[in-house]
């Protein structure tokens, strides 16, 4: 039977759970880095034993470990990450002009097809990639240069690159997302870039249908419908069927349409779940109770799953990249919270239990079909 | 000469190493050679001490040798007598705040 191994990032070190396919007990490994901050790990689709993860510190800067047995042993990979050429200025919080600097990688994305392959969103807003297995990073800096770049302005968490969407069925076709300045797509592997957020209404910027400035918090998409994206922005839960071209909100009757993580269910490509937030200042959610909200219906319509969540006095958040699906049959679906717990569900979220509740601020979670 | 270095934990941690350290320093003992010599026995630490590309010190990271602050001192500048000697190590410590 197959298992599930489910890659947690927390802001004081690493942990990876480990499940067979019932996914009812769980074996829980680590810290690994232990005080370090784990912004995101992630196995690779081709060789899922291999393992990348982004290891940063405020003191002492970006680390990339590999691991190449699941998260058991792990090797320093590069850690240089030097954008392409002079870097320039965007904008900082007060509008004047600020120098692109790197703070850390906030995503990484291994290829669908080669395990030496891995992309990296980092802070200052830009997209890396490296083909030797993350010895060394390259910017493909088309996104950064191709116009819009000295009028991107960063969210409160910074100016980072944190979603990766790569197409399975177009290895030229990729999807980035920056708070705060939009989606934007590639059709030429990363060449050549454009803004893609039309439809996207943002109140809180001067231009509130600017061609950049929103704060998108996350993209998913289903493997077997790639121009279908969903989007959970600042405010508003959106979808696009035109791989971008054209967004549409479908919040419908969310109690809160503010949130972080957005994922969609594995086997349903309408089915999708979002976390709602009470408020961009009050990140906690709405009523105190912890409640994922499902649709069927591809958005709009939505119900909240509540069997096994607290419902009351609940007050964590769910970071952008703290939600995620295995492929098993039921579909699970996980999730960390900023107060340590790591739900899991093994039936599409119909129910819910910790698997974990008492570590550090979970920062990110990635499940893996073994 | 060998010089003693003293490593914070999460560069401990991330070097692999127990306790203190030491590197083989050839010509004047400065904080650039000191440095260079620690990042080629430890390639792991390149970049968390200071910048690759620039030599830059990170800002949270200090130097201290005999009780002397040496953070904001040239690259260029040689250590004390007795770090040279290896009566005294060379810190590398994390700046901390007090709370």
């Amino acid at each position: 039977m197959s298992g599930v191994r489910v890659l947690v990032g927390t802001k004081k070190g690493a942990f990876v759970l480990t499940a067979d396919g019932t996914r009812k007990t769980w074996d829980v490994t680590g810290p690994h880095f232990g005080g370090w901050e784990m912004y995101h790990l992630k196995g690779s689709p081709a060789e899922p034993n291999r393992v990348y993860a982004s290891q940063t510190s405020g003191w002492f800067g970006q680390q990339i470990q590999r691991s190449d047995d699941g998260g058991k042993t792990w090797e320093a990979a590069g850690n240089e990450f030097t954008y392409d050429g002079v870097p320039g200025t965007h904008q900082w919080y007060d509008g004047t002009a600020h120098p692109w600097e790197f703070a850390r990688v906030w995503h990484l994305e291994p290829s669908l097809t080669d395990p030496d392959t891995i992309y990296a969103g980092v802070e200052d807003a830009a997209l890396f990639r490296s083909t030797d297995g993350g010895k060394t990073w390259q910017e493909m800096s088309g996104l950064r240069k191709h116009g819009t770049g000295p009028a991107w302005q960063p969210g409160a968490g910074g100016l980072c690159l944190h979603t990766i969407i790569l197409d399975p069925r177009n290895d030229q076709r990729i999807f980035v997302a920056i708070s705060a300045a939009g989606a934007f797509r590639s059709d030429d592997g990363g060449e050549n870039w454009k803004p893609i957020n039309n439809g996207l209404r943002s109140e809180y910027i001067p231009n509130p249908t600017a061609e950049v400035g929103h704060c998108v918090h996350r993209i998913a998409m289903h493997p077997s419908r790639p121009n279908v994206l969903f989007m959970q922005k600042h405010w508003d839960v959106l979808r696009t069927d035109d791989a971008g071209d054209n967004w549409r909100e479908v919040s419908g009757n969310l109690p809160s349409d503010f949130g972080f993580p957005i994922a969609v269910h594995a086997h349903e490509p309408e089915t999708i779940y979002v976390v709602p937030i009470k408020s961009d200042s009050e990140h906690y959610p709405p009523d105190a109770k912890l409640r994922v909200y499902r649709s069927r219906t591809g958005g709009e319509d939505w119900e909240a799953l509540t069997k096994g969540l607290p419902q009351e006095n609940c007050y964590v958040n769910i970071l952008r990249d703290a939600m995620s699906i295995d492929t098993l049959d039921p579909c699970g679906i996980y999730f960390g919270t900023t107060g340590g717990q790591v739900y899991g569900s093994a039936d599409g979220g119909d129910s819910w239990a910790p698997i974990v509740r008492d570590l550090p601020a979970v920062l990110s979670v990635e499940a893996q079909v073994i | 000469m060998t010089i003693r270095v003293v490593l914070p934990q999460h560069l401990r941690t991330l070097a692999r190493v127990e306790d203190e350290v030491h590197v083989e320093v050839t010509g004047a003992a400065t904080l650039r050679s000191v440095l260079d010599a620690l990042e080629a026995a430890y390639p792991v630490l390149r970049g968390s001490i200071r910048d690759h590309v620039t030599k830059k010190r990170r800002d949270f990271v200090r130097f201290y040798a005999c009780e002397e602050d040496y953070s904001l001192e040239s690259p260029d500048t040689a250590l004390p007598e007795d770090v040279k000697t290896g009566k005294e190590p060379f810190l590398i410590i994390g700046a901390l705040a007090g709370g």
